[in-house]
Parts: C-alpha cells; sequence; structure tokens
C-alpha cells in the first residue's frame, strides 16, 4: 500500500492522502529538511493560532468575542492545569497550551474541505513521526521535571504507598512498563485517531463517487446512504479532532502530575 | 501506508519542521502571548472582584446608615410621642383644675344661695311669728278683754306654730 496504488486510475487509495510531498528539496547539514506538504500544514497551523490568539491581545476591560474565544481557550487549560496539577500547574500553561491548540488546530486544518478548491489539506497529526516527537516531548517534561524536583526519589514513583514488600519487586516492575508506555499511547492514539477517521471519510467518499458512476441505482443504495454517512461521519471527526487534542493535553498533565507530586 | 513506506526519507524533515514550527508556537505563542492573554484576564477578574468589594462595602455603609437614621427617628418618634402624652397629661391636669375650680365656685355660690334662702325663710319665719304674736294679743284684748303680755302670747303661738 503506497503511492504507486493510487496511480492505476479508476482506484481511489484511502491512504494515498498522507503521502509526503517535497515542495523544496533542502537540506542542511547532512539532514534532509525538506519543505514538504506536511511542514507547509505545520506552517500554516502556526500561523492560524498565532493570528487567532493575537485576535484576543486586544486587552480589552470589556472583551469582545474574538478575545473571549481566547480567554476561555487559555482559561479552560489553566482550569485544567489547576484540576490536576494545583497551584504549581500555572507554569506548564504555555506548554501545555501550545500542545493543545498546535493539535487542536492541525487536527481541524486537516478536516478543512479545501480539496473542491484544488488544495489538499494534509493531516499532519495523522503521522506517528509528528504525533511521536509530541509525545516524547511531553514525557522528557515528565522526566526532567520529576528528576529535577524530587532526584532519584522519583522513582518511587514505581512504588505506590502501601505496597507490601514482597510485591514491591513486580509492581515496580510493573509500574515502569506502564510509565514508559505512556509516550507510545500519547502518539499511537492521537495518531491512529486521526488517520482512522480520514481513512473512512476517504473510503466512504469513494463508495459515494463509484456508487453514483455506476448508475442511479447503485447511487440511489449505495451512493445516497454513504453520503449521509459522511455528514455524520465528518461532525464526529470534527468531534474527536477535540477530543483526541483534548486527551493528549489532559494526559500530559496527568503525567505531570506525576512528575510533580510523584504519588 | 505512507507513515512507514515513507518513513525513512521523511523523517528527518518531518521532525525538523515539527520543532521549528511548535517551537515557534510554543516560544511566540505560548510564552509571548498567552500570559498576556492570562494577565488580562488576571487583571478583569481582580477588578471585578475590587469592585464587587466596593459595591458591597457601600452596601454596608449605606446599611449602617439606614439603621442609624431607623435609630434617630425611632429617637425622634419616641421623643414626639413623650411630648404629646407630657402636653396631653398637663392639659387634662390644667382643664381638671380649672373644672374644679369652677365646681368649686359653683359649689359656693349654690351654699351661699341656699344660706340666703335659709336666712330669708327664717327672718320670714320670725316676721310671721312676731305678726301672730300681735295679732294673738290684739284678738286676745278685744275677745276677752284681758291683757296678755306678750312672752305669754310669744309662747302660746310658738306652741301653736310647732303643733302646727
Amino acid at each position: 500500500m503506497s503511492a504507486d496504488v493510487a496511480a492505476e486510475p479508476a482506484k481511489v487509495d484511502p491512504m494515498y492522502q498522507f503521502t509526503i510531498k517535497p515542495l523544496a528539496e533542502w537540506e542542511m547539514a547532512g539532514i534532509d529538511i525538506s519543505f514538504t506538504n506536511s511542514a507547509a500544514w505545520m506552517m500554516i497551523t502556526t500561523i492560524v493560532l498565532f493570528l487567532f490568539v493575537l485576535g484576543g491581545m486586544k486587552r480589552e476591560l470589556v472583551p469582545g468575542r474574538w478575545q473571549m474565544a481566547v480567554e476561555s481557550f487559555t482559561g479552560f487549560i489553566d482550569d485544567m492545569l489547576e484540576a490536576n496539577i494545583g497551584k504549581e500547574g500555572r507554569k506548564y500553561v504555555p506548554y501545555v497550551f501550545s500542545l493543545f491548540m498546535f493539535i487542536l488546530f492541525a487536527n481541524l486544518l486537516g478536516l478543512l474541505p479545501l480539496g473542491v478548491v484544488g488544495i489538499h489539506p494534509f493531516t499532519f497529526t495523522s503521522h506517528f513521526t509528528v504525533t511521536g516527537v509530541l509525545a516524547l516531548l511531553s514525557f522528557s517534561i515528565v522526566l526532567v521535571v520529576g528528576f529535577w524536583k524530587h532526584g532519584f526519589k522519583f522513582f518511587t514513583l514505581f512504588v505506590p504507598h502501601g505496597t507490601p514488600v514482597a510485591m514491591i519487586v513486580p509492581i515496580a516492575l510493573i509500574e515502569f512498563i506502564s510509565f514508559m508506555i505512556r509516550p507510545f499511547s500519547l502518539a499511537l492514539r492521537l495518531f491512529v485517531a486521526m488517520m482512522a477517521g480520514h481513512v473512512l471519510l476517504e473510503v466512504l467518499s469513494s463508495f459515494v463517487i463509484d456508487g453514483t458512476n455506476a448508475g442511479p441505482l447503485w447511487g440511489g443504495v449505495v451512493g445516497l446512504p454513504s453520503f449521509l454517512l459522511m455528514i455524520g461521519i465528518c461532525a464526529l471527526e470534527i468531534l474527536v479532532a477535540g477530543i483526541q487534542a483534548y486527551v493528549f493535553a489532559l494526559l500530559t498533565s496527568l503525567y505531570i502530575n506525576d512528575a510533580e507530586h510523584l504519588h | 501506508m505512507p507513515q512507514i513506506a515513507q518513513l525513512l526519507e521523511t523523517y528527518q524533515s518531518q521532525i525538523f519542521w515539527l520543532l521549528v514550527f511548535f517551537g515557534l508556537t510554543f516560544f511566540v505563542v505560548g510564552r509571548g502571548m498567552v500570559p498576556k492573554v492570562m494577565d488580562t484576564v488576571a487583571q478583569r477578574d481582580k477588578q471585578i472582584a475590587d469592585d464587587l468589594a466596593a459595591a458591597e462595602a457601600a452596601r454596608a455603609k449605606a446599611d449602617e446608615e439606614e439603621e442609624a437614621w431607623r435609630v434617630r427617628e425611632n429617637e425622634n418618634r419616641a421623643n414626639a410621642q413623650a411630648l404629646i402624652a407630657q402636653a396631653k397629661t398637663e392639659a387634662a391636669a390644667k382643664s381638671e383644675k380649672k373644672i374644679s375650680a369652677a365646681q368649686k365656685r359653683l359649689d359656693t355660690k349654690l351654699a351661699k344661695a341656699e344660706a340666703e334662702i335659709e336666712e330669708a325663710f327664717k327672718s320670714a319665719l320670725a316676721e310671721v311669728e312676731d305678726v301672730a304674736v300681735d295679732a294673738a294679743q290684739d284678738i286676745v284684748q278685744r275677745l276677752a278683754g284681758v291683757t296678755v303680755t306678750k312672752p305669754v302670747a310669744k309662747s302660746a303661738v310658738k306652741e301653736a306654730m310647732a303643733n302646727g
């Protein structure tokens, strides 16, 4: 399953949308830094997010709608960190806000139906290279904060309070494995959710197109129901875009809480 | 699956550009702009809290003043009530005095009048006695030709009048 398949006529490859295409081939110090469609959408996400937050910087006493929207997002992240970490959570607001909004905007921008005007949105959160880097960032923050604050006492994270002496070793092993799995589960959850949604939409849209092309009968039996289902799935995908960004930010804040307070 | 098929040829640029753009997002938006937005919110919350506190204080003061006013008002009312009551009792006492004085005057007048009547009655009675004594002497003189002395006649008259 690769880009070659899509080259064959009259076949829709639902995976083709995830293909990375270089727009400019660059190299720096032996590292390939080609500016790809993926990088382009990261840039668009950054710019849109920048403009969005910029609109909320009017600092008016009585906020307008835009300022209100931006403030409700910062307030949302602030409340989440306050609830999960406490007062120390405040200093993580910039990171978690950036993380949440970056993923949210990437997910939502990737869903935009810009294909009708010839621009094909690329959802870079459907690539585990990207989600993996974000997950590793969160995980490294947890490690750095944990060891910075508690030193070697951070390892007591793996031994919950009240563990019987005999159980310390197996419990610590299990806790350690579940701890080490965190970045993978973070990265895979987002990547799989985004990819699955996009594949589903692509498959359904191929049903709509192929069914309609096969004549009014198949168009009515397959095309129309698929189209109606697609509308529902589109709404669901918008929901998933928000939920996955939320889950990523929420789990990050929970992991940071572990690092801040151990157990 | 391009994510895996293209992994080796794209991971470097993916990671590089992600770090560039997420870094930009973090430093410009997250570190640069978000604290300002939150500062605005905090400032507004503080101002609202201050305004609320000021309003609360003003209300407490108004309540206090109202209470003081009420106390004063009650005092005034009580004073007025007391004044009225005093005036009433004074007026009542005065009128009573007047009435009793008038009564006294009337009583003395009445008593005087009664005494006068008594006196008049007595003098009239005495006159009647005198006349009766004279008449009795005269009658006895004429009828029996006996001269009766005045004291005798008088005692006879008195006896007759006491019986009559």
